[in-house]
């Protein structure tokens, strides 16, 4: 079988689990939910486009890290060992990858409606504010697969992955509040394009390193 | 003699740039003033600092490749040392931001960069600290430390040029070696960071070679 095919039919099978049980999306709906609502209670309201901002990545932090925690801890030994046998690393971590960008593009589409229903919308370029949504939970989904792939491997604390993950996910999180700034403030787009690039740039880095350096923590 | 004329040199090199770092000639600056001695002090040390931990990465890669353990122990070594290079990085920093900029912490990406490299290599010590079998350990370890290596070269290297900072080389502002360095401090400058990375190398094998004696003694009893 070829990676492409075996990438495919992982992500299809985590979804069909996911789907089943929708244990993992009701789980963060609730969450990302009751966060934005806590808040609200607290602020009230927040006038300060720079304190929205903030406060939504915030969010959007801890939710993702919450969800991603889980997606090697699911799988249990036998499972492993079985996919040991029948696909190689390569396609195993692609196919996490993978899925967890799409369940992290779906979260953070909650998080932005309920957020910007609660706290009135602010955003000045729309457009741009989206697509700087999008490029946070695709790096947010390549960064802590990895990070979970490697904490999983400590007995499966929590924090551990909150050790390991913050100060990796910190330069991202400089980048993605900057151009979310940005587009608050409905600056003229070609200013973002340094920043929009230097996000790919990472994440290109980060899925290298992933497929490069799992096989070497897969085997146990 | 032979094997260690490095160590002298490193010495040798040291001592005389801070004889010639106090006394030596220097451009007279605006706000800079006397203070421009410390690029002799300030710099070597992040030099340093990363050599060591791209020695660091260098030995994981080497430990994923072959599974031998005394690569693993030279890596955990070199970031040890390096973290201590990093402190005193951040102390002569702090001193010199004290006195050009008014506050030893201004919020500068650089200096928020560096304090963020340092929870990641402390990060990858609490790491090794959590895992108890000694091949799972390196392993995991090693493979955390490639992982996080390139994401603090864009921290500590790529975003601070692309905001403002303070720091010379970044935002806009012009290198030192443009601007304010002439030639009587530059052979000053080159001579310090040669001679403290070499010492920096040289307290690492130094612990490396306690370490691979600890090691044996653990073994005999």
């Amino acid at each position: 079988m070829n990676l492409l095919k075996e990438v495919k039919t992982l992500v299809h099978k985590d979804l069909i689990l996911e789907w089943r049980s929708k244990h993992a999306i009701n789980s963060i709906i609730l969450y990302v939910v009751s966060t934005v609502f806590v808040c609200y209670q607290a602020f009230k309201t927040v006038d300060d486009t720079l304190m929205w901002n903030a406060l939504f990545w915030i969010i959007l932090l801890f939710a993702s890290i919450n969800a991603i925690s889980r997606s090697f801890v699911q799988e249990s030994q036998y499972r492993l060992l079985y996919y040991y046998a029948i696909t190689s690393p390569k396609a195993i971590i692609l196919s996490k990858i993978i899925y967890n960008t799409l369940l992290m593009i779906l979260l953070s589409v909650i998080a932005y409606v309920t957020y910007s229903l609660i706290f009135k919308n602010p955003v000045g370029d729309p457009l741009l504010y989206f697509v700087a949504v999008l490029l946070g939970s695709i790096s947010f989904a390549t960064v802590f697969t990895m990070v979970s792939g490697i904490s999983s491997k400590t007995g499966n604390n929590s924090t551990i992955m909150a050790i390991l993950a913050f100060p990796v996910i910190i330069p991202l999180l400089i980048v993605l509040i900057k151009l979310a700034n940005n587009a608050l403030q409905g600056l003229d787009r070609s200013i973002s394009f340094s920043e929009i690039a230097v996000l790919l740039a990472i994440n290109v880095i980060t899925i290298t390193i992933s497929l490069l350096l799992f096989p070497y923590l897969w085997r146990d | 003699m032979r094997k260690n004329w490095w160590k002298v040199l490193a010495a040798v090199m040291i001592c005389s740039t801070i004889v010639a770092g106090i006394m030596g000639p220097v451009p007279e600056l605006y706000i800079l003033h006397e203070s421009i001695r410390n690029v002799y002090f300030h710099v070597p040390m992040w030099f340093t600092m990363l050599t060591l931990y791209l020695i660091s990465v260098i030995y994981s890669i080497k430990y994923l490749n072959g599974g031998k353990m005394e690569h693993d122990t030279m890596a955990v070594e070199a970031v040890n040392t390096g973290i201590v290079f990093c402190f005193f990085g951040l102390l002569t920093g702090m001193q010199w931001a004290n006195i050009t900029w008014g506050e030893p912490w201004p919020n500068d990406p650089k200096l928020n960069g560096s304090a963020i490299a340092t929870l990641m290599y402390l990060a990858y010590l609490v790491l090794r600290n959590a895992l108890e079998e000694e091949q799972k350990r390196a392993k995991i370890s090693a493979v955390y430390n490639i992982f996080a290596f390139p994401i603090m070269v864009v921290l500590l290297y790529i975003l601070p040029k692309l905001t403002d900072s303070l720091h010379p080389g970044s935002g806009g502002n012009s290198t030192f070696g443009d601007l304010d360095m002439d030639n009587n401090m530059r052979p000053v400058f080159y001579t310090a960071v040669i001679g403290w990375i070499l010492t920096g190398v040289w307290v690492l094998t130094l612990r490396f070679r306690l370490r691979l004696l600890e090691n044996k003694a653990n073994k005999i009893q």
